[in-house]
């Protein structure tokens, strides 16, 4: 009996302390970032492990790049929703009128048009689009990294998220300024040597290659810098979790 | 944490009087940690492959490329072609979430069976077959016993050879392995540990093989469920619940 009283008091202890260490790691997880927009409710705590692990062991890792070799003969654009009146008039006009807005917290908002985009450095990848739902395809990506367009319009120091808009109504993400900042993350105009086709988001699509294909939003229009996702949609950091999909896309 | 306390008194109230109990308490907590992050994992995976029930090897894979493997079920996506003109009911979001919590039950739980079990000797005594059960006629004396339906007699107080070697291929192989894949189809991860994935032949070939490890941890599931029924159902799960060694055929 009184080693039944020991192990008892032994675990309450281990229990106690479990409590405060969980306490105490909540605390830091916030005052470092490292709690997701979507990690309330019941798959909060599996969320804000898997983004607090990633943050704190790959956040300056490199996505996978291929030989020219490895690039898709089949490439697979995924099904779009019929686009709304607005793209269709662009894609009449060949697209020489699409801009690109760069608002909230930063220096200098600024409208860029395509031409304004393609003047920046550019860059190309060949990378991996991997979707959710399982299938994959390797190719080419040519655009501007996104920093560059971040450096132009002076991000303010407290900013941590990133949030883009596509022209297609409610279709709209946000990425942390880990991966906003990462030289992988490419305002996309062009694939596989040619321009950026419609089928795979042109004529501008933000690629980030680090996390699922539903995090690369095509036909965008609108940057928006801020230190709160709080004040967007339902809070949750973008349309994804309001349809019951996670915010944070790398796993 | 706060579920030990009730545990422990539960086996040493209703153990026999100093016989240690069946199970020890690090294998009862955590083998029923296991089957809840497994079922709910097994569940979640399920649902998650309809979206897309084709595998494939090498790198990439996709709607416009021919599967190694098609399930010839119907898809929850129309972005698949499956020769059904209807698609079943969508739940992927939810179903990764949870597949993605559940995975770091699993993983959290295998860390202190893994670590518990090498500090307690449960590998080296209960797993590794004992020195006279370590030959092939000791291997055919179980399954000869098992074809015979001859009642176990030591059974209830020790693995035989057969069980141990199940045990040691699920514990070392099967569910680390598992874990392995899954990580690998992490792009995020990938970016930081790109051998993970590489060295499996690339991401299509690791989703390959994540699907095929998981029919071979069902098949042992469902052997091992059957075992326990045919060997008297409630008498070995409560042996691994509360410890208690008393069987109907000891009394």
């Amino acid at each position: 009996m009184s080693l039944s009283r020991r192990k008892l008091i032994t675990t309450g202890l281990a229990a106690a302390a479990g409590v405060a260490g969980l306490a105490a790691a909540d605390r830091i997880a916030k005052a470092y970032g490292l709690i997701p927009p979507d990690g309330d409710g019941i798959y909060g705590p599996g969320e804000t492990l898997t983004y607090a692990t990633q943050r704190l062991l790959t956040r300056h890792s490199m996505a996978r790049e291929f030989p020219r070799s490895m690039i898709s003969e089949k490439p697979f654009g995924n099904e779009l929703a019929p686009p709304i009146e607005a793209f269709k008039k662009h894609q009449a006009a060949g697209f020489k009128d699409w801009t690109l807005s760069v608002d909230g917290m930063v220096a200098h908002p600024t409208v860029f048009s395509l031409a304004d985009l393609r003047s920046l450095p550019t860059k190309s990848q060949i990378t991996e689009v991997v979707c959710e739902e399982g299938w994959s395809y390797v190719a080419e990506w040519i655009g501007a990294p996104l920093h560059h367009v971040l450096d132009e319009v002076g991000v303010a120091p407290q900013a941590r998220y990133v949030v883009y808009r596509s022209i297609e109504k409610d279709w709209w993400e946000s990425i942390d300024m880990a991966d906003a900042a990462h030289p992988q993350t490419f305002l996309t105009m062009g694939m596989n040597n040619g321009e950026l086709p419609v089928q795979f988001g042109g004529p501008l699509r933000l690629r980030v290659p680090r996390q699922l294909g539903y995090k690369s939003v095509k036909f965008i229009t609108q940057l928006t810098v801020t230190d709160s996702m709080k004040k967007f949609g339902k809070g949750l950091g973008s349309a994804s979790p309001e349809a019951g999909y996670a915010w944070y896309a790398g796993i | 944490m706060a579920a030990s306390p009730t545990i422990t008194n539960i086996s040493v109230s209703r153990t026999e009087a100093g016989a240690p109990p069946r199970h020890s308490l690090l294998v009862r907590v955590t083998h029923w940690l296991t089957t809840i992050a497994f079922l709910a994992l097994l569940v979640t995976g399920l649902e998650i492959v309809i979206s897309h029930p084709r595998f494939y090897w090498g790198e990439t894979g996709n709607s416009g490329t021919t599967p190694w493997l098609n399930l010839h079920i119907p898809a929850s996506r129309d972005t698949v072609p499956t020769g059904y003109g209807y698609t079943m009911p969508d739940q992927n979001g939810w179903s990764r979430y949870l597949h993605f919590e559940a995975a770091w039950l699993l993983v959290i739980t295998a860390l202190i069976y893994g670590v518990g079990s090498l500090l307690n000797g449960h590998f080296r005594r209960d797993l590794v077959p004992a020195p006279g059960q370590r030959s092939w006629s000791a291997i055919r004396a179980v399954f000869a016993r098992y074809l015979r339906r001859a009642p176990d007699i030591e059974g209830a107080h020790t693995y035989n050879v057969v069980q141990r070697l199940s045990y040691l291929g699920v514990v070392f192989v099967l569910f680390p392995f598992i874990i392995w894949t899954g990580l690998a189809l992490s792009p995020g991860f990938n970016a930081a540990f790109p051998w993970f994935v590489n060295v499996l032949g690339g991401r299509q070939s690791a989703r390959t093989l994540h699907f095929l490890d998981t029919i071979a941890l069902t098949l042992f599931f469902l052997v091992h469920v059957a075992m326990v029924a045919l060997t008297g159902f409630w008498t070995r799960t409560r042996a691994m619940i509360t410890g208690d060694t008393r069987s109907k055929e000891g009394r």
